[in-house]
């Protein structure tokens, strides 16, 4: 057998009541690229976080190179040539790119030298492996994907031999994330040792050389990637067998319920986030928003629900205007039928400090049938809950409970089931299934589907493309702002993320 | 016209004595701020630090021990600070009050039970004092046009820490942009995550910081009682701390800048205390309580972004939690 860089021996870990990784054995071989999968949750990071030293396991121990080794902080990992790459981006944003990448690493109290010195390697590292970033560019000023090679940069420099990924992909096009790829083979040629977290199955099977699953926390098999198929890895992430399409029949589209007209928005700092879109949806259709994260999606469902304001445009919902300059405020609107589930439910969504039952009537708490006079009738609120959890099998059951204390994909039930059973004719839905696990993700897209053959008009947002496809009648793509085409369902995932990456646009500017 | 010249001398003057302890508090606040640690409670430790080094120079003769008295009452108030909102990650605005409070009560107990002056030092005699001091080159330069009057008569002869206070501006640009201690500061007031992430400690750094903002804290409130006064006096800081926050948003966290807000502040407060009574031309009678809020309301005005947007450290104020 070959020499293992990185064994995990029966790890073990809890956030006060939550088991997030349970009895953990992993072994990872040097010089190969090693997938983990898992849905949201499974307890991924938490054990990749773990190996870096940025939690501390309850139980178990970790080998490096074959020693055993007690990694109390992310220091030790970095001597032990572990580095990490953080679902999240650890960067200082209005830091440049050299001083984030040289930050814990200056050499001498004074930067002088460590500046000239990390400079030289930055260039080094740039030209060996194509990860060119300007070096005094700051980071809030770059794009996720280069921020994401900064990140790279940062752990190559603190000479990592082993490097974990944790889901590097979810902020890049497909052409972007190929390049990632082909950079992480390189690494791999030179002998390196590579974790490559992901939820996506194709990249599993396109890079990795063995693939370990996790389901709720637990590690449940470990495999040749050459030697299990998509179905098989699909089956163990979920505990069992799974549409990965959606089913739905034919749509037929009706009168025109939503329509945005030449609208434009611009974020506080004055950038054009949405520039000159223009679109329909109809009345039983599904119409997706497909795009890299940021690139104005966010901004548009924002304005048409009234919580942003646009700075020139129209939009009409059933004919009729709706103020976007700043009067239309999101109560009115859903008082006309529009409901909206926000992308970011912990920001928009919900109260998390909250219990169920208020969640439950969260914006509709003037309607008077959760009143008794000037104050809530509490007994029919609750009453109301119980059967939305009921409908929507949210657990626990129980309409007393901190909505902090759902999991995410129970949470995203609570806004789902307050806003489509105010039967509204059109539903705006951002990110349906982000941070919600494999089961749920089935039962909301049926929601959404459900929705369509009632003959609602339905506006999607989602940075899944898989999402996208399987549940639009159309689909429109948004890059930098813009509408840069339409398509139908059937589009090729590779058409659709030559338009996400603005390629055709540069090719006909040209 | 020589009146005019005169009583501008005069305010300019007064503006260098009044700015000093707004500078060494806003400096101070900078380096606690700067790494995501509010500190409301500048006002306080300059206070305790203020008493601290009457007492002990009253009692001792000597300045400096009052001094060092000043700076460790006030770095031990900057880590009860710490301890509170680092390790027990408690909500800063609270502990900033909770230090104001325990300062002006405590100061004003102590004073009375060991001196029996209603809350007042005794005086303290010249010798125990920051004397001014002559600069070199004062008596040589004094003849010279113009230039001499200014460096033997503005510049020079002035009591020690003022300078120290106008030295520590450089000086602080060149700990947060040129060293290693500097950009992991900025770092964590930004991001305490990628700083953990990066292998550094974030409780120790932030300590560090507090320990900065004390000692400087300390600095200010024995200029304040040992330097400009002679003695300590029940409230003597009088919302300079709350001037120093304030200058320090104007400022938005940068020292340099910070120097200009409090010497605009000390200006404004130099200006009122001059004209009271006065009328302005132009203007008419100004009644003095609203140059005393003018600081204040120039934040205000700040703040609701009219000159520009004073953004904070974006982890200022929250305690880094890594596990729910
Ligand atoms: N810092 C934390 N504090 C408390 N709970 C956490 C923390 N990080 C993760 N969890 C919980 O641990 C579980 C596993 O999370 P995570 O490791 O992020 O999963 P994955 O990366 O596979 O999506 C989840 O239920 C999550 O809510
Ligand atoms: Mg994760």
């Amino acid at each position: 057998m070959a020499e293992s860089a990185i064994e995990l021996v029966g790890i073990d870990k809890r956030f006060g009541a939550v088991h997030a990784n349970r009895d953990i054995h992993l072994r990872v071989e040097k010089g190969t690229i090693h997938g983990i999968i898992g849905e949201n949750g499974a307890g991924k990071s938490t054990l990749m976080s773990i190996l870096y030293g940025f939690y501390q396991a309850d139980n178990g121990e970790i080998r490096i190179n074959g020693a055993p080794a007690r990694i109390s902080d992310p220091n030790t990992a970095i001597a032990l040539g572990i580095g990490m790459v953080h679902q999240h981006f650890m960067l200082v944003e209005n830091f440049t790119v050299l001083e984030n990448v040289m930050l814990g690493v200056e050499g001498a109290p004074l930067l002088k030298r460590g500046i000239a010195k990390a400079r030289a390697e930055l260039k080094r590292l740039e030209q060996e492996y194509q990860l060119d970033v300007d070096p005094d560019a700051l980071i809030e000023e770059l794009p996720v994907g280069l921020q994401q090679r900064v990140e790279i940069l940062k752990a190559l420099y603190r000479g990592a031999e082993i490097l974990v990924l944790d889901e590097p992909t979810g902020v890049l096009t497909p052409a972007e994330a190929d390049h990632l790829f082909r950079i992480l083979e390189q690494l791999k040629a030179q002998g390196k040792t590579i974790v490559l977290i992901t939820h996506k199955l194709r990249e599993i099977m396109a890079v990795t050389d063995n693939v370990s699953v996790m389901r709720q926390g637990s590690m449940v098999a470990t495999r040749k990637t050459t030697e299990t198929t998509v179905e098989e890895l699909a089956e163990l992430m979920v505990g069992r067998r799974v549409l990965l399409r959606v089913q739905k029949g034919e749509a037929k589209p009706g009168e025109v319920k939503l329509s945005v007209e030449n609208l434009t928005v611009r974020d506080s700092r004055g950038v054009i986030m949405v520039d000159n879109a223009s679109f329909t949806v109809r009345a039983g259709e599904i119409v997706g928003i497909a795009g890299v994260a940021g690139n104005g999606q966010s901004q548009l469902i924002e304005t048409v629900a009234g919580i942003r304001t646009a700075v020139s445009g129209r939009v009409l919902l059933d004919g009729q205007v709706i103020d976007i300059t700043g009067a239309a405020d999101p109560g009115e609107l859903r008082d006309r039928g529009l409901a909206h589930v926000p992308e970011d439910r912990h920001h928009m969504g919900l109260v998390l400090a909250f219990e169920e039952y208020e969640n439950s009537i969260l914006g509709y708490h003037d309607d008077p049938l959760y009143l008794n006079g000037p104050f809530l009738d509490i007994q029919a609120i609750q009453a109301d809950a119980r059967k939305k959890i009921e409908k929507y099998d949210i657990r626990p059951s129980d309409p007393r409970l901190k909505t902090a204390n759902f999991s995410g994909g129970n949470q995203q039930k609570i806004v789902l089931a307050r806003e489509i059973e105010r039967d509204p004719g059109v539903l705006i839905i951002g990110q349906p299934t982000r941070g919600v696990d494999v089961g749920a993700i089935e039962f909301i897209h049926k929601r959404i589907i459900e929705m369509r053959d009632a003959g609602k008009a339905v506006l999607l947002v989602s940075v899944e493309l898989d999402e996208i496809r399987s549940l639009s009648d159309r689909i429109l793509v948004m890059f930098a702002g813009r509408i840069v085409g339409e398509r139908d369902s059937d589009a090729s995932e590779g058409e659709l993320g030559l338009l996400m990456a603005g390629v055709e646009q540069q090719e006909a500017a040209e | 016209m020589m009146d005019f010249l005169i009583a501008t001398a005069q305010v300019l003057d007064a503006t260098v004595r009044l700015s000093v302890p707004l500078l060494l508090a806003c400096l101070a606040g900078l380096y606690s701020e700067r790494a995501g640690i509010f500190d409301i409670g500048l006002e306080g430790k300059m206070l305790a630090g203020a008493f601290a080094a009457a007492a002990t120079a009253a009692y001792t003769g000597s300045a400096y021990i009052g001094l060092l008295a000043a700076v460790l009452v006030s770095v031990a108030l900057g880590l009860v600070h710490g301890f509170a909102s680092i390790t027990h990650r408690g909500n800063q605005i609270v502990s900033g009050m909770a230090i104001n409070f325990i300062a002006a009560g405590t100061t004003v107990m102590l004073g009375q039970a060991w001196f029996k002056q209603g809350g007042r030092t005794p005086p303290i005699a010249d010798a125990a004092r920051f004397n001014a001091i002559d600069l070199p080159g004062a008596e040589a330069l004094r003849d010279i046009p113009v230039i001499g009057p200014f460096y033997s008569g503005f510049i020079s002869g002035r009591p020690l820490l003022v300078y120290v206070a106008f030295l520590l501006v450089p000086f602080t640009w060149w700990v947060l942009y040129r060293t290693r201690f500097g950009l992991r500061l900025r770092a964590v007031g930004e991001n305490p995550a990628a700083v953990d992430t990066a292998g550094i400690s974030v409780p120790w750094l932030r300590y560090r910081a507090v320990i900065c903002c004390g000692l400087l804290c300390g600095i200010a409130g024995a200029y304040l009682s040992t330097a400009d006064g002679a003695g300590f006096g029940r409230d003597m800081t009088a919302g300079k701390g709350y001037i120093a926050l304030a200058a320090l948003i104007f400022a938005k966290w940068r020292p340099v800048q910070a120097m200009f807000a409090c010497l605009l502040f000390g200006f404004l407060d130099a200006f009122a205390i001059r004209n009271q009574g006065h009328p302005l031309p132009l203007i008419g009678e100004v009644p003095v309580q609203l140059m005393q809020a003018l600081p204040y309301i120039l934040t205000i005005v700040l703040l609701a972004g009219f000159i520009g947007k004073a953004i904070p450290p974006k982890a200022g104020g929250v305690a880094y939690v890594k596990e729910r």
